[in-house]
């Protein structure tokens, strides 16, 4: 193996690990979707986040948005306050609702935007007032519970008994 | 029955400006084992001199001290003017690009072919350019009589080939002293007579001083202006070939004559005889 | 007579465990030495390149080979579970997400351990026992610069590379069983893989794994090459020795690796 062929199969060989690494990141990977558009950050405040993560995706009508930047629990009203990063070529109006919602029926939690109808847009730094927290299964079981109980009650009541 | 070895008797004429100056040296691995004891050993410059011993004496330890590959534990080593003990990285490296060493076997890099052998110690320590690097690295082979074999690998060489192809490396940077250690081990009669002749012509061409660590008695005399005689991490004598040849100290008679005995004992201690066969002894 | 026993086997595994640990102390030594006279393998970077040929270049075939094999298997064996979920459409996910954050990184090192790494090994082990190194020392030439700095970094730049090509043609063999063969949806295959895989999260971590163990796997091969007792027995203990202390060292990190990584839940 003389000089010049070693240099040439390293070149190779680097080239060849490099596409590699590309390929991986952008057809595997979502690198060219979404790292360094410019984005502004609006926060949401809600009774319960259930399983959102940081880094969880941020859509409107199905479309990828935004994505969760930061999640804090504000001592003083005891909710949770969620920072949103969305991106800058989107602007939603002031009144635009922020409900936690699941993908598919066990899937991961992400965050909704609904449009308002407001003609003034949301900026940096602004908060959403409307909120909707996610649905926690406990409570809606025992909800039903109830709500099934409170029906057969009257109809016990109908039945004579 | 053994003896040790006694103390050193002959004293050598004082040399003025030794190229290596040894007083007082002992060295061991572990300090309650020296393998060198109280050496005192001082060689001429320009000349030829074999340190020479039964195997396991310390001659290649002595060697290594040489070299640089060892600290002394007591004593002092001044090999070109350098005090061994006070040399750090800088100073060692810069000692040993004035010296050669060719090693048992020649150690010549697998890798690489015979002209990149020799011409490696050129192309590491000088700025020269190819051309003129080539000049030399044809130089030096031929002066071992390889020139031909530049293009071959070391693992196509026999073993008088590889030991003067690594002659050739050790001395590139035309050394001021070169080491040998057992140079003429496992040599057929005619590679070991052309190393004989090399090591003497390139000592005086190049103005050098040559060390020959060996075992080889009769050849080595042949060769060497001067010997120290070694047994048990001393130097029990010393002198000129003749001077040598005609000892009356008991090792170095059994040495010089190869006989089976002498102070170094035919067997190895062990227990009675009869004990061993389980003869009965009532 | 047994309280005797039993001391001398503890003594015996204090010693062990001494001897292992003065051993690490002086691998440690070794390695600070060998980065801060890494000069040599830089400046002349020829020397580096023919290490990386010698490590890299000459592992791509059983890399390619091995990544391509698992990755189909991946896709077969996922395929028989997800359908039984009907998630069969995940299967991008499954095959990407198993390659570039665990299976990637961590067969490659090991194959490369065993193949790269014992051949580091064993040369350097019998340039020491042919008594190249020392020859080297006395011509006054540092033998850790000149030839165990450039297998060093020649290995340590290799890895993420062949880690990368084994992960990428992992997925690409998931495809061809997944798509081809079994008749997953290529649009589902692709597009669910690249919600799933983020680049920060898996694929960085899954390139910074296996660019710890290139260091690790690297280190141990140039280390136990060195310090190989120069006979022949010696030279081929210390190749079994690399490849054993590698695969461990590989596994071992990983677990760590993953558990600072991977953490998922414990943070939001």
């Amino acid at each position: 193996m003389n000089r010049s062929s070693i240099d040439l199969w390293v070149g190779v060989f680097v080239v060849a690990g490099i596409a590699g690494l590309l390929f991986l990141a952008l057809k595997v990977g979502n690198l060219a979707t979404f790292s360094n558009s410019q984005v502004y950050q609006v926060q949401a405040k809600f009774a319960n986040i259930g399983g959102l993560k940081a880094r969880a995706p941020v859509k409107s009508a199905g479309v990828v948005v935004g994505r969760v930047a930061d999640i804090r629990f504000d001592n003083e009203s005891y909710e949770a306050i969620v920072s949103i990063n969305i991106d800058y070529n989107y602007q939603f109006p002031r009144d635009t609702t922020a409900k936690i919602l699941t993908s598919g029926i066990l899937g991961e939690q992400y965050l909704g935007l609904e449009a308002g109808g407001d003609g003034v847009m949301l900026k940096n730094g602004d908060r959403l007032r409307l909120t909707q927290s996610a649905v926690v299964l406990e409570n809606l079981i025992s909800q039903f519970l109830f709500s099934k109980a409170a029906e057969g009650k009257p109809e016990a009541k109908e039945s004579g008994k | 029955m053994q003896q040790s070895p006694a103390a050193q008797r002959v004293v050598a004429q004082p040399i003025a400006h030794p190229i290596v100056d040894i007083r007082k040296l002992s060295f061991g691995y572990d300090p309650k084992r020296p393998v060198l004891r109280n050496i005192d050993l001082a060689i001429e410059r320009g000349s030829v001199v074999g340190i020479m011993g039964q195997s396991g004496c310390g001659k290649t330890t002595l060697l290594r001290v040489i070299m640089g590959a060892l600290r002394p534990s007591a004593g002092e080593a001044r090999v070109l003017g350098h005090a061994i003990k006070e040399l750090d990285r800088e100073g060692l490296y810069a000692m040993r690009r004035k010296m050669g060493m060719l090693f048992q076997f020649g150690a010549l890099f697998t890798d690489q072919s015979v002209y990149e052998n020799v011409a490696f110690p050129l192309r590491e320590h000088t700025d020269l350019p190819e051309d003129l690097i080539n000049d030399l690295v044809m130089l030096k082979l031929h002066a071992v009589g390889l020139r031909g074999a530049a293009h071959l690998a070391p693992t196509e060489l026999s073993g008088g080939m590889a030991r003067r192809v690594a002659l050739a490396r050790s001395i590139a940077l035309d050394p001021q002293l070169i080491l040998y250690d057992e140079p003429f081990t496992g040599l057929d009669p005619i590679s070991f007579g052309v190393i004989v002749r090399l090591i003497r012509e390139l000592n005086d061409s190049l103005g050098a001083t040559s060390i020959i660590v060996t075992h080889d008695v009769q050849e080595a005399l042949r060769v060497v202006d001067y010997v120290h005689f070694m047994a048990a991490g001393r130097v029990i004598a010393q002198g000129r070939p003749d001077e040598i040849r005609s000892s009356s100290e008991p090792f170095v008679r059994q040495f010089v004559n190869g006989s089976s005995e002498g102070p170094v004992p035919f067997h190895y201690p062990a227990p009675a005889y009869d004990a061993d066969l389980e003869l009965a002894t009532h | 007579m047994r309280v005797a026993d039993v001391r001398a086997r503890l003594e015996r595994l204090g010693t062990g465990v001494t001897f292992h640990v003065l051993r690490l102390g002086f691998a440690s030594r070794f390695l600070g030495h060998l980065v801060l006279h890494s000069g040599t393998a830089l400046r002349r970077f020829r020397l580096t390149t023919a290490e990386i040929y010698f490590a890299g270049v000459l592992s791509l075939i059983i890399i390619l080979v091995s990544g391509l094999f698992v990755g189909m298997v991946l896709a077969l064996q996922g395929y028989d579970t997800l359908q039984r979920f009907g998630a069969s459409e995940s299967l991008g996910v499954l095959v990407a997400l198993s390659l570039v954050r665990e299976l990637g990184p961590v067969v490659a090192g090991l194959l490369f351990a065993s193949r790269a790494g014992s051949a580091i090994t064993a040369e350097i082990g019998l340039m020491k026992a042919t008594e190249q190194l020392s020859a080297m020392e006395m011509m006054a030439v540092d033998p850790i610069a000149r030839v165990v700095a450039p297998r060093f970094w020649g290995g340590v730049l290799s890895m993420p590379l062949l880690a990368a090509l084994f992960s990428a043609m992992g997925i690409f063999g998931g495809y061809l069983v997944g798509v081809q063969l079994i008749g997953v949806d290529a649009g589902a295959f692709w597009s669910q893989m690249q919600a799933a895989v983020d680049v920060r999260n898996d694929i960085l971590n899954g390139v910074i794994k296996s660019a710890v163990f290139g260091v690790a796997v690297t280190w141990i091969a140039v280390f136990e090459g060195y310090d190989a007792p120069p006979t022949a027995e010696g030279v081929s203990r210390a190749t079994t020795r690399t490849v054993v202390t590698s695969s461990l060292a590989i596994l071992a990190l990983d677990f760590v690796l993953t558990a600072l990584m991977f953490t998922g839940g414990t943070h939001q």
